[in-house]
């Protein structure tokens, strides 16, 4: 399975339509298609640009300066360690030993069952509870070698399955505007005056 | 952190300290971003109030109120929002929610802890500057952050708050969340508009400078922090004077901060701007007090890892944009990072390179190439294979990067006088430049671990002779 589905296809059309301009959705619509398959795959790339209006290579041009795109088989959880400056004062490096060790894997690799792959990563945003890191952009915090383990064991026993989806999977609520209650998307072009509001409420008395 | 009515403590990391909370003030209740929450808690008052007024008036009222942004250029959102050509319709506003400066913790707290509180200050800037659209831009990695936002939305527009014939005016904008997918340097705003358009998240060319002027689609736009957006509701619920009743003149209301690294109790802080200084916030019971086991301040990163670093003289200093960039670094994004007396300056120093190498955009040869190179410089030194001429080595292609001298605060011991941030720049944008401070902060004060690392290195073995 490469290309998206007929509900990801119905689904990547109602996002576009929330653009001025379809290429705009590329980024969401290239996370959909690497939901589907936990990375991208050429044909899912292909089907992306095609549903924008762009070449394949444009669409790949784009998603290989993004991280968080993999073009390559990764394991079902994707374990992100931070090591930046807050998080290395505080053990970083010894969390990230202890996770090599513990999964058998360097940073990069991923587990021979295909359940974890390790990265090493920047900066996440948790800084005043390093060390920290995150399984699939879930964040856990203050995360000792103990606890490690811990999670390690809880994701095998399938204790985070409701917390947690597979990698490729982002956000599992998404923005629907009723149609009805859509102010209305324009592309540039057709938008060449002010908004129709802004007379009349530059009018009224302050 | 327990009271009445379900106030619990369920931000990780925020730090219910006690003074003014503008922004903050909904973190403690579990519920903190759901609808019924906020409006029970004043919210969307603000957005009424600026509905009942003019879109003019509500423009006056934020640059009454002095609110500096919050993203790390300090510059007022009132003047900012003035950049805006008249006549060149559609306007954009795209919100950045792309954090992830090292040391960095704020927005991602307000995005997932009081997402209507932001959604609220996008709608009374759509109002007031005639805005056709607002995308709301979070880092790709924020999946929590990404699934408030939009059951937040949802629950708006169901509501009656965004969309079509907001609150029962004609006043219709469609607020939408998008997101990235993992680069820093979306962080700086003409990147993030690339990103927006679907494209490789390069900064753009300049001049331009201000996307004001030419932005998405090459359209007038704006761009605000999260935390800018996020004070507006307040502001035009209770006023700009009563804002400015809070901080200092140049920098009324409070920021918020991220305190980590060695302190007793790290954690993230809503700070009176500009009358509260580092030595309070270090080490005052009400912040994060003190070095951890009794140990002695290193040094600390005052405004995230791109700022240059300050040492103990520096406690004394407001946080304050301007008297910060006197001295030499910057208060940038309320990053606070504190190193006691173990750290090693060159390993804390190579930290921050690496990032900066890795997340380089490649636009710009001098940023490209010299961070590679002052990374795999740092890491031979603290691998024990460092050359005696790697100190002037380093120097030098910082040199290439970010000529001339580079910001400092005084040092009476080195007989430097402060130069004040920012720094000069061979970029675009100011990546490349961001990667010298921690190398030209550690060189200028830790000069003698270099050499030590450098000259008690282990003998070369000595390959014999065939």
């Amino acid at each position: 399975m490469s290309r998206l589905t007929a509900d990801n296809e119905a689904r990547a059309r109602r996002i576009m339509a929330l653009y001025p301009r379809p290429k705009s959705a590329l980024i969401p619509l290239l996370h959909l298609a690497q939901s589907q398959d936990g990375h991208l795959t050429d044909e899912g790339m292909r089907h992306v640009a095609e549903l924008v209006g762009i070449t394949p290579a444009e669409a790949a041009g784009t998603a290989t300066f993004y991280e968080m795109f993999k073009f390559h088989p990764v394991g079902r959880y994707l374990v992100n360690v931070c090591t930046n400056i807050s998080c290395a004062l505080l053990g970083a490096d010894e969390l990230v030993a202890h996770a090599s060790a513990a999964l058998g894997v360097k940073p990069g690799g991923t587990t021979e069952d295909g359940m974890f792959t390790l990265e090493t990563v920047e900066c996440m945003a948790a800084c005043t509870e390093a060390p920290c890191l995150a399984v699939n952009y879930r964040y856990r915090l203050r995360v000792t070698p103990e606890d490690f383990d811990e999670l390690v064991v809880s994701i095998r026993a399938g204790g985070v399955d409701r917390e947690i989806p597979h990698h490729g999977t982002l956000a599992r609520v998404r923005q629907e505007i009723p149609e009805d209650r859509m102010a209305g998307v324009a592309p540039p072009e057709q938008a060449r005056t002010a908004p129709a509001w802004m007379a009349a409420a530059s009018e009224e008395a302050g | 952190m327990m009271a009445a009515d379900g106030y619990v403590d369920c931000a990780p990391g925020y730090v219910a300290n006690e003074g003014p909370k503008i922004v903050t003030g909904r973190f403690g209740y579990e519920d903190s971003y759901a609808l019924a929450r906020f409006e029970a808690t004043g919210g969307y008052a603000g957005l009424r109030r600026a509905l009942e007024t003019t879109p003019a008036a509500v423009h006056q009222e934020v640059r009454d109120a002095v609110l500096l942004g919050r993203g790390g250029a300090g510059f007022p959102a009132g003047v900012k929002w003035g950049f805006l050509p008249p006549g060149r319709h559609p306007y954009y506003l795209v919100v950045n929610g792309d954090e992830s400066e090292p040391g960095t913790y704020k927005d991602r707290l307000l995005m997932e802890r009081d997402p209507h509180q932001l959604i609220e200050g996008c709608l009374i800037a759509c109002y007031a500057l005639g805005l056709s659209q607002c995308f709301l831009y979070v880092r790709g990695e924020m999946a929590l952050a990404q699934e408030r936002i939009a059951a937040a939305l949802n629950e708006a527009y169901a509501a009656g708050y965004a969309g079509r014939e907001i609150c029962g005016t004609d006043f219709s904008v469609d607020v939408v969340l998008t997101w990235g997918a993992g680069a820093y340097i979306v962080g700086e705003e003409t990147a993030l508009i690339e990103s927006l358009e679907g494209n490789r998240g390069m900064p753009r060319l300049k001049p331009p400078y201000f996307p004001a002027a030419v932005g998405l689609y090459g359209q007038p736009t704006i761009v605000n922090n999260v935390e800018t957006l996020s004070n507006l509701g307040w502001i035009m619920a209770n006023g700009a004077e009563a804002y400015r009743g809070f901080g200092s003149e140049s920098s009324p209301g409070t920021r918020m901060f991220a305190v980590s690294g060695h302190v007793r109790r790290p954690g993230v802080y809503e700070v009176e701007h500009g009358i509260t200084t580092f030595r309070e916030l270090l080490c005052g019971d009400n912040f994060a007090r003190g070095i951890r086991d009794g140990r002695e301040l290193k040094a600390f990163i005052p405004g995230g890892g791109s700022a240059p670093w300050f040492f103990g003289e520096h406690l004394d200093l407001p946080l304050e944009a301007k008297p910060v960039g006197a001295a030499g670094s910057m208060l940038g994004s309320g990053a606070v990072v504190v190193m006691d007396e173990t750290t090693d300056a060159v390993d804390a120093a190579l930290r921050l390179v690496r990032f900066f190498a890795r997340e380089s955009c490649g636009k710009c040869t001098p940023c490209r190439e010299g961070t590679v190179w002052l990374e795999r410089i740092l890491q031979r030194i603290a691998d024990g294979r460092g050359r005696p001429s790697d100190i002037d080595l380093l120097l030098d292609v910082s040199d290439n990067i970010s000529p001339g001298p580079y910001p400092t605060a005084a040092d009476e011991a080195q007989g430097l006088e402060a130069v004040p941030f920012p720094p000069r720049q061979t970029t675009i944008c100011p990546l490349g430049p961001s990667a010298v401070a921690p190398v030209a902060s550690t060189i200028r004060r830790f000069r003698s671990e270099y050499e030590a690392k450098i000259h008690l290195r282990e003998a070369i073995p000595v390959r014999a002779a065939s």
